[in-house]
């Protein structure tokens, strides 16, 4: 049941990450967002800001500080779903 | 491995710009003989990148009373404003700036960046919300991660988003601070300051305006873009800087916010550091003074401004949305900037080459900013320029606007 939310959120990620960077990209929860998608520190944040109107959420810019990975950036929405 | 091998992904673009011509991050002035006019590699070179918006730099008065400072109270106050660093002007200009904005209190900072530094991080801390506009300046995104606050981005200039955003957070806990900026500094496009009030008082919370490069620039009086949009009741408090209009340094904070004094003893920015020193603020009151009784300063600026933006929009230059006195044309990717930024040197003008990450929307920007010092024919001088290398780089075919 949490994999599942986690895969479904991991799938948000990507997309959000398409929409910002217009490009496809490949991710897994293991993906590095700075790394393997040559994100850079504004673009991360246009991600966060797409991803907070596909959930509707809140996802303040300091929580963002541990997250490296596309599963960290999912659980930290993840979590921040439960608690809303 | 050395500290700095982190940053090696920074080596190869940097190179690759040096090896255009001039280096963008290393310019050297061999002199500046007037607040339009300085020498470049032994080329006289208009400055149209300066941020000397109404071109007070070289103001006799500014000038006397700076020497006359220094002369009397020394070159520099050694101290933190918390403790030996407050001397007679440091009052002065704080009791000025209060009477010019028509507000309770105001307080002085050493730079502008710390002004912005010191208001965030003292007004928001842990457990507040700090709502920013997506195109801030640096120094706002840094006050946030001094602040601990919890951070949120709304979309540039976008007063709906900012609601939705707002909605967002509901009732929980903590202090809200809205921040936005009256011209933003890449491509001089203004707030909807009008709007964001709105939301602010249908939503709570409260606004702060950096007014940086719209004090002395907008408003019948000079007083930035919530004079200009007559809303400056709603906005809570203005941050601005002494480093543009008024052609020093340092910044300052205004307001009517209760317990304003509480400020100057957990402002971080504001106390571990030296205060300005005497010299800077004599002119910078010198400066105020003028602003305030000059209103034609405003009027030459604001019409260098047009003609500026209007002579670049009509050759076919993607320009902003609207005419003010920066104002960026924006190039098809950064080799071109690069390119053409060098060019415009070789050709006398001096403006910003403004590339990513630093830039909306990872634009390639060539950056200018008119001064109220600037003649008509430095104007039209820099256009006649423009219009050549604009040929010349295949800018402007089939793209010159129709003018009636």
């Amino acid at each position: 049941m949490v994999e599942l939310a986690t895969d479904l959120t991991v799938r948000e990620v990507a997309k959000a990450a398409e929409t910002v960077l217009q490009r496809p990209v490949n991710v897994t929860p293991d993906t590095d967002i700075a790394r393997d998608l040559a994100v850079d520190s504004l673009a991360l944040m246009n991600i966060v800001m797409e991803l907070e109107d596909r959930f509707d959420l809140s996802i303040p810019l300091d929580r963002l500080a541990t997250v490296q990975t596309v599963g960290d950036l999912s659980e930290l929405i993840n979590t921040l779903r439960t608690k809303a | 491995m050395g500290l700095l091998d982190k940053h090696l992904g920074y080596r190869a673009p940097l190179e690759a710009i040096r090896a255009v011509g001039a280096d963008p991050s290393n310019v050297r002035f061999e002199a500046i003989t007037s607040p339009t006019e300085g020498v470049l590699n032994g080329r006289p070179v208009i400055l149209l990148g300066t941020n000397n918006y109404l071109g007070l730099t070289f103001d006799p008065d500014c000038i006397e009373a700076s020497a006359e400072a220094v002369r009397q109270w020394g070159t520099g106050t050694t101290g933190s404003r918390f403790a030996n660093g407050t001397f007679k002007g440091h009052a002065a200009l704080e009791q000025a700036l209060a009477s010019f904005y028509g507000r309770k209190h105001a307080m002085v900072f050493t730079t502008g960046y710390q002004a912005n530094l010191g208001t965030i991080s003292g007004l928001v801390g842990r457990g507040d919300h700090l709502i920013l506009d997506a195109d801030s300046h640096a120094s706002i995104y840094d006050a946030a991660k001094l602040s601990g606050a919890e951070v949120i981005r709304f979309r540039h200039n976008d007063p709906d988003d900012l609601h939705k955003r707002l909605r967002r957070l509901g009732d929980a806990p903590g202090g809200r601070l809205i921040v936005v900026e009256g011209i933003y500094s890449m491509i001089g496009d203004v707030a909807p300051l009008k709007e964001f009030v709105e939301v602010k008082r249908e939503m709570g919370g409260h606004l702060l305006v950096d007014e940086a490069h719209s004090m002395g620039v907008l408003g019948e009086k000079g007083r930035g873009l919530a004079e200009a949009a007559g809303v400056e009741d709603g906005v809570d408090f203005i941050v601005g800087t002494f480093s543009k209009s008024l052609g020093s340094v340092g910044g300052f904070l205004v307001s009517d916010e209760e317990n304003f004094d509480l400020l100057r003893i957990v402002s971080r920015p504001y106390m571990f550091t030296a205060s300005l020193p005497p010299a800077v603020i004599a002119s910078t009151l010198s400066a105020l003074k003028r602003l305030e009784e000059d209103a034609s300063l405003r009027t030459r600026l604001s019409a260098n401004a047009d003609r500026l933006y209007d002579g670049l929009r009509d050759m076919g230059y993607s320009v902003g949305p609207h005419a003010s006195p920066i104002t960026a044309a924006e190039m098809p990717d950064q080799a071109t900037a690069v390119g053409m930024w060098n060019a415009l040197l070789q050709n006398g003008v001096y403006l910003n080459l403004a590339i990513p990450p630093a830039t909306p929307e990872n634009k390639s920007l060539l950056r200018s900013s008119v001064s109220a010092a600037h003649t008509p024919e430095q104007i039209d001088a820099v256009l006649a320029v423009f219009e050549q290398l604009g040929q010349e780089f295949g800018l402007l075919e089939g793209r010159r606007r129709a003018t009636a």
